[in-house]
């Protein structure tokens, strides 16, 4: 039997992004909160550390900071006709584990979605008929682009990030993206200095007609002070974001923007390595009372609190509200339930051009300096005469040049020997990639729930992920690898190579850390989980903030969006819930 | 007892007799002796890491052995709880405790002596409305001979001058006001004057080593003390922990958090005038060494690698993240001692409300040798207008060997 600890205000679940955000927020409003996060400890200077940060075996190949299978896997499979297996080592996709949580291994490209994103159905609907979305099953978030701009705003400026403004106040702005949502200022910091790939793609681009524009990034341009008073360095541009912390101070995460202000709180506690096994509900499971936990030293403990906010990864949100019996599973065949329902991927597809005449120098690099456009992402083109909906942002950003996985070898090129050693001399320097990352629309038979064979340490059943890119969007990625082929031809290489998206989904091969859905917002309580504030309909002292309550994903990596969320939560707890603690924000 | 003591007990007394006779002390000076608390850094000695306030327990490692500060608390056993002022203000000023006791200067009453009986009267006030925490401290633990307190009666002899604070009526009174801080409640010279070999002040500010950092030289030196930093530059590191392009860090850190944070703006200002004021014998330092001394070069490639991320290729650093090692006083002392320390063990800066960042430098201790330990820091202490002698491997060497001693 769990020992019961002291009661809190507010129990968090994962010391991430929004659980660093939430927990700031609502100790400023003077709660007692705790938060308890499954990994370890990790800050700056002693995990970080310069002298050793940079190793690409220890942290891109072993993955050192990631979630480790054998404390928690998931069971992957592409319908419902199959039977699902777990996941051996994580591949496709790599959650995170410990303080700081994805956020410290992330790129740090920082998007806002847009309007049409937010009413991804009725407006497709409305502009080509219900007809259009037939096979999909796209929905709306239950906020509009308006409710979210002063959240991205707080977000920006939490992280500092670098870019341009391509609408301020409905006006286009000439270096910036011209198809974002008007936004109320600029970004804190002026774009990072451009390096040559990138300039060369941005080239090609505008030549064609189309409008790059330096991505937003979250490695800094120059040094920063955010408005919690803390301090951030310039990036150095040393290629190692994806899959490395940061150990100059230069990449926004929860250690660099939030938790040196948050520790010091004497209201704030966060408790490590220690994992939350479900939330605990009282009888009529209408109400949480707390969470259970299994602390470092291996004692179940339970932790009452009057507020629990579930704010680990996306799909471990989802498992949790399984495992707690909050709300009800999907079910495909019926489409009744909800937990677990929508979820969605990414899907990317690339292009990698050969040159003979040019010097990238890839290892100058950093995770989010490069060149992106939008011209082929969202509904920000004509899809009338098409016959899909959604969209790629089109991104050209080198992001390292590291010695183990930097290997742009033409193909027949041999896999090992002196031959592989001299293509790999003869290429590395003056090849260039880049990508398509598109959208990926809800489909009916896409879907979270528990696996009902494979269990994990504790005896509880795995996340069962059964998921194949819906036809959509397969055409979608096609008709877009069509267009970075006309980008690539006038950008003149030698030789260019594809990389496009075909069926199915594997989950071997790194594709993208960007899961969503499962724990989806919206406007009605029988086809999402959690209300346009992200409370729970079901049991209304839980709120679960994450990518999990993307009924959809955009085009565009999720962090902006999800860094966003948190502050838009955490104004609903602070503004309307606590005035009337135990209520729901919206009628059902 | 003088005058203004009297003062201050009439006063006491006054008050007391009009709450219904409960001793009640005057709210001022309960706050005034909060403040003096916060200028003498009681709480740096005498409130252990997460340990309740005042109730001892931080152990000073001293050349002569270990001394572990007691429970100032009013409890009456573990405490100073049955202690009466008289026997406080003689603590302070005497060096002599409860009963007749001997301090070690530890305690810097050879500093406290200069403290006004009002600020003292303050203080005690303060202290009367502590908590009371039982914790038994067991403080004298020094090896033979030195356990014997009465021997402090023959170092008192030669090396303590009991007396209050005189002020100079040729400077300001904002200079006085300075000089005050510094010699009576802030005891700097406990860490930055040079020592005797019975540990006492030789006088000066001019830096020694303790606890394996080398406190600087904050005499208006331009090479190496505070000469080239305006006041407002002083203000500011002593205030937020950042300034001048330096980051407090090492046994300063604990002193800008407990105590300079901690005091208002203008008495900052009257340390900075003092301090800038102070007599610098040698203003220019040595002659750099030259860029092509082998030494140099090899320092160079190792800085390059290791170090120029942060600090920058030019020494510049980053504001309030990184410090600036040009013109840098810390890594101008001529002895190395914080410097080599920094890279071994790593440091990490003060966190204050202004500067709550708390960025720290990594330990490279696994990373480099030595000679290259010894090559960067020659290198960093004579680039960009720098100047200093070069590190040796063996003084590199030393100091390994004794962190890895544990002190």
């Amino acid at each position: 039997m769990a020992r019961k600890l002291p009661r809190k205000d507010v129990v968090i679940v994962g010391l991430g992004w929004t659980g660093a955000i939430l927990a700031h927020e609502l100790t400023d409003a003077g709660l007692d909160v705790v938060a308890i996060e499954r990994g370890p400890w990790r800050d700056t200077a002693t995990d970080f550390n310069i002298g050793y940060m940079q190793d690409e075996l220890r942290y891109a190949v072993r993955k050192d900071l990631f979630l480790q299978p054998a404390q928690e896997a998931m069971t992957m499979r592409n319908n419902t006709s199959q039977t699902a297996l777990p996941m051996r080592d994580y591949g496709s996709f790599l959650p995170g584990t410990g303080v700081g949580g994805a956020g410290v291994h992330w790129n740090g490209h920082t998007w806002r979605f847009w309007q049409s994103d937010f009413q991804t159905k009725s407006h497709l609907t409305q502009r080509y008929g219900e007809a259009r979305l037939a096979d999909l099953q796209v929905q709306d978030w239950g906020v509009t682009a308006d409710e979210m701009e002063s959240a991205y705003d707080r977000f920006e400026y939490l992280c500092g990030i670098s870019g341009k403004a391509g609408n301020l106040g409905g006006k286009i702005q000439d270096g910036g993206n011209p198809f974002e949502d008007p936004r109320k200022r600029d970004y804190p910091l002026p774009p990072m200095q451009m390096t040559y790939g990138p300039t060369l793609f941005a080239q090609a681009a505008k030549s064609i007609g189309y409008h790059p524009f330096p991505t937003p990034a979250a490695n800094l341009s120059k040094p920063y002070v955010n408005p919690l008073g803390i301090s951030m360095g310039q990036c150095t541009m040393c290629g190692f974001c994806e899959r490395f912390a940061c150990a100059n101070y230069s990449k926004s995460s929860a250690q660099t923007t939030i938790l040196p202000v948050l520790m010091r709180k004497s209201n704030f506690e966060a408790r490590c390595n220690s994992e939350v096994l479900h939330v605990n509900l009282d009888a009529a499971g209408k109400m949480a009372k707390g969470v259970v936990y299994i602390d470092q030293n291996g004692e179940e403990l339970e932790q009452p609190a009057d507020l629990v906010l579930l704010c680990a990864y996306g799909l471990h949100n989802a498992r949790l509200m399984m495992l707690s019996k909050i709300g009800r599973i999907y079910d495909p065949q019926s489409g009744e339930g909800t937990v677990g329902r929508n979820y969605c991927y990414q899907t990317n597809a690339g292009i990698q051009l050969f040159f003979e005449d040019k010097n990238f120098n890839p290892f100058i690099a950093s995770g989010a300096c490069g060149q992106t456009m939008d011209d082929f992402n969202g509904d920000a083109f004509d899809h009338g005469p098409l016959d899909f909906v959604g969209g790629s942002g089109i991104n050209c950003i080198p992001t390292n040049g590291r010695p183990i996985g930097t290997r742009p070898v033409p193909p027949g090129t041999p896999r090992w020997g002196s031959a592989w050693k001299k293509a790999t001399k003869d290429h590395y320097l003056s090849s260039l990639g880049f990508s398509a990352q598109g959208s990926s629309y809800a489909a009916r038979g896409n879907y979270l729930d528990l696996d009902p064979t494979y269990k994990d340490r504790y005896g509880r059943p795995l996340l069962r992920v059964t998921f194949d890119f819906p036809d959509n969007d397969i055409r979608m990625s096609h008709w877009v690898s069509d267009r970075m082929v006309e980008i690539a031809k006038a950008m003149k290489p030698k030789q260019y190579v594809e990389g496009r998206r075909n069926k199915s989904w594997n989950s071997v091969p790194y594709q993208s850390t960007h899961n969503t859905g499962g724990a989806i917002m919206g406007a009605d309580p029988k086809t999402s989980a959690v209300n346009k504030y992200l409370q729970s309909w079901d049991v209304p002292n839980v709120f679960v903030i994450g990518a999990s309550a993307f009924p959809q994903n955009a085009g565009k990596n999720p962090t902006g969006t999800v860094g966003a969320l948190a502050f838009h939560a955490a104004d609903a707890i602070r503004n309307q819930y606590l005035r009337n603690p135990g209520a729901a924000l919206v009628q059902a | 007892m003088k005058l203004s003591g009297i003062a201050a007990a009439v006063a006491a007394l006054a008050i007391a007799a009009t709450a219904a006779g409960a001793v009640e002390l005057p709210f001022d000076q309960i706050e005034a002796g909060r403040y003096q608390a916060a200028l003498g850094d009681c709480a740096g000695c005498h409130t252990a890491p997460g340990g309740k306030p005042f109730a001892g327990g931080v152990a000073l490692d001293t050349p002569f052995g270990t001394l572990v500060a007691p429970n100032i608390t009013p409890d009456r056993d573990t405490g100073i709880g049955a202690w009466s002022e008289a026997d406080f203000r003689r603590a302070l000023k005497q060096g002599v405790g409860h009963g007749g006791k001997r301090l070690y200067p530890a305690m810097p009453y050879t500093a406290y002596t200069k403290m006004t009986d009002s600020d003292v009267a303050a203080l005690w006030a303060y202290m009367q409305t502590l908590q009371p925490v039982s914790n038994e401290v067991r403080s004298n633990r020094l090896p033979f001979p030195f356990n014997i307190r009465l021997l402090m009666a023959g170092w008192n002899w030669i090396n303590f001058t009991p007396g209050d604070f005189k002020p100079d009526a040729k400077k300001s009174a904002e200079w006085n006001r300075g000089a005050y801080i510094v010699e009576a409640a802030g005891h700097c010279s406990v860490c930055h004057a040079p020592k005797s070999a019975l540990g006492a002040d030789k006088g000066g500010l001019t830096g020694t080593v303790l606890q394996g950092w080398f406190a600087p030289n904050i005499t208006g030196n331009l090479h190496d003390g505070v000469g080239s930093w305006s006041a407002d530059d002083i203000v500011s590191y002593l205030k937020t922990g950042v300034g001048h392009g330096s980051i407090g860090s090492g046994p300063m850190r604990e002193v800008i958090e407990n105590s300079t944070s901690k005091m208002n703006d203008a008495d900052l200002k009257a340390i900075a005038v003092y301090l800038k004021d102070l007599p610098a014998p040698a203003d220019k330092g040595p002659a750099p060494m030259a860029a092509d001394n082998p030494a140099m070069q090899a320092g160079a490639r190792i800085f390059a690698v290791n170090c120029s991320a942060c600090h920058n290729g030019d020494g510049s650093g980053q504001g309030q993240l990184f410090p600036k090692l040009a013109g840098n006083g810390v890594v101008q002392q001529n002895d190395p001692t914080t410097l080599i320390h920094v890279v071994l063990a790593g440091s990490q800066g003060a966190v204050t409300a202004a500067a709550p960042t708390t960025p720290a430098m990594p330990s490279l201790a696994f990373r480099l040798t030595d000679q290259q330990v010894a090559d960067v820091l020659t290198y960093v202490r004579n680039s960009w207008g720098n100047a200093a002698p070069a590190v040796t491997p063996d003084e590199v060497a030393k100091q390994r060997r004794a962190s890895k001693n544990g002190s």
